[in-house]
């Protein structure tokens, strides 16, 4: 039910809707809970509204972070 | 799929499972509760548990839609769409959950009940404006995620003129149930349920942000920290604790920055304050009455509300004896300590509602984890207590 995924908008349709690609498949969907989303940009998706942008260079800075905590040393004593 | 598969890396995963068992310290135990049924399907399908050291345990909560329906309300579903002329539109998840009378939507529906499985909320204003002579009420179940969609379905039906759009609104709200969890007497009797800290919801923060949680970080003194529902945001979230905890820290922190910012989504709270208000009560299945944690129509709206034009009357109905998902739910029990699991209570024939949703912390177990739980408990009994 909560489940919800990230997937990349492909075209800008009237009336705040928009086609996503959704591993291959396509799909429409509605921005009218986000502003400002343009074709390219990756939204999280949700029964059928993108509910937040998806902010790529915070994706690659939480990617470094899992790549950095296995090596490490403790943070504190 | 892109932001999907990185996230879900079983090498890193392995790298973080070190690093959380380098960090916890020996001698002591960690009990974090994720609240999310996102969280608890992600820890089941992906056997987080496996690489965790045996003194860090995941206590379930109860952030799953499906499971905190109370039996009262999806009797009232019933009884609306047994109405004459009405057309019930549901999420999927709802249609097994358990009702009185051994009944459920899907039974009612074979019955002869007009209720339509629909995607999004958009697929019920579609159905009312398809059947000018029927009345579509939306079955609007959810936390604070699922809370815009019906909002902006209001909104439409109220543009189009569609007076035959009706909403049932059973709208919860995330940080009423996490308070109510902490002053449960169960959980302040110390040492029945320790709970040290939270991970803290993905996609409900996208929308409420991650500043509802500040207060009770400071006021339960409990560190939060926002997760992704991808099983290395989940571990990183793990390790984000482990270090508050080591550290005395009692914070609110956001792994999931992809996607949380702390103000969250303005545009999805201000449609929601406009159309909703706080009821001043509101029945949870396992932790009775939650205290200003549900939404209903405003006044304004009154005539899209399913309640105010049926003269529905809240009813409170029992869940089945023998169902634990009460105690569940609350992180007191888990699903093995329930007769039933498994036995009686399948995802197949659900007794209880934490049996339905694949986030219920019963069909998470049931699907993923029957047998994981043994070796568990051998190993948290060979560590330190
Ligand atoms: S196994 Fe079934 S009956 Fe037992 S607690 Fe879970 S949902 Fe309830």
């Amino acid at each position: 039910m909560c489940l919800a995924l990230p997937v990349r908008v492909v075209e800008l349709k009237g009336g705040d809707m928009a086609v996503v690609d959704l591993g291959g498949v396509r799909k429409e969907i509605s921005l009218a809970l986000v502003d400002g989303v343009t074709a390219g940009d990756y939204v999280i998706l949700h029964v059928g509204y993108a509910l937040t942008r998806l902010d790529p260079a915070e994706a690659e800075r939480t990617l470094a972070t899992f790549a950095a905590a296995g090596i490490d040393a403790p943070a504190s004593a | 799929m892109k932001y999907i598969d990185e996230f879900r890396d079983g090498a890193l995963a392995r790298s973080l499972g070190a690093a959380i068992t380098r960090e916890a310290a020996p001698g002591r135990r960690y009990g974090f509760m994720e609240f999310c049924g996102g969280h608890t399907h992600a820890i089941a399908r992906y056997g987080v548990t496996d690489l965790l050291p045996g003194n860090v345990r995941m206590i379930h909560g109860p952030g799953c839609p499906v499971c905190v329906l109370p039996v009262g309300r999806v009797d009232m579903a019933i009884e609306i769409a047994r109405r004459p002329g009405v057309i019930l539109a549901t999420y999927g998840d709802t249609m097994r959950v358990p009702a009185s009378g051994r009944l459920s939507l899907l039974k009612a529906k074979a019955q002869g009940a007009d209720v339509r499985m629909v995607y999004s909320t958009q697929d019920a204003v579609r159905l009312a404006e398809e059947n000018p002579g029927r009345e579509v009420v939306m079955f609007a179940i959810g936390f604070e995620t699922t809370t815009p969609p019906t909002a902006l379905a209001i909104k439409q039906a109220e543009a189009k003129g569609l007076a035959n759009f009706l909403v049932f609104c059973n709208h919860v709200l995330t940080p009423s149930a996490i308070s109510h969890i902490l002053e449960s007497p169960e959980v302040r009797e110390l040492g029945t349920v320790p709970i040290d800290g939270f991970i803290g919801p993905a996609h409900v923060s996208t929308i409420i942000g991650s500043r509802p949680y500040e207060f009770f970080a400071e006021e339960y003194q409990k560190p939060v920290v926002i997760a992704g529902f991808e099983p290395l945001d989940v571990m990183q979230a793990i390790l984000m604790l482990v270090r508050q905890v080591n550290e005395g820290r009692a914070e609110v922190e956001n792994e999931f920055t992809r996607a949380v910012t702390r103000e969250g989504n303005q545009k999805a709270q201000a449609l929601v304050a406009e159309v909703f208000e706080l009821r001043r009560e509101f029945e949870w299945r396992g932790l009775g009455a939650v205290p200003y944690s549900a939404l209903r129509l405003k006044d304004k709206y009154a005539a899209f509300d399913a309640e105010r034009r049926y003269g529905l009357v809240d009813r409170q109905v029992a869940d089945h004896k023998a169902c634990e998902c009460g105690a569940i739910l609350r992180g007191v029990k888990q699903p093995a300590d329930c007769k039933l699991f498994g036995t009686a209570c399948t995802p197949e024939n659900p007794l209880g509602s934490c049996m339905v949703s694949s986030e219920g912390a019963c069909a998470a177990h049931y699907t993923y984890g029957r047998f994981r739980d043994f070796s568990r408990k051998s190993a948290a009994g060979g560590a330190t207590p």
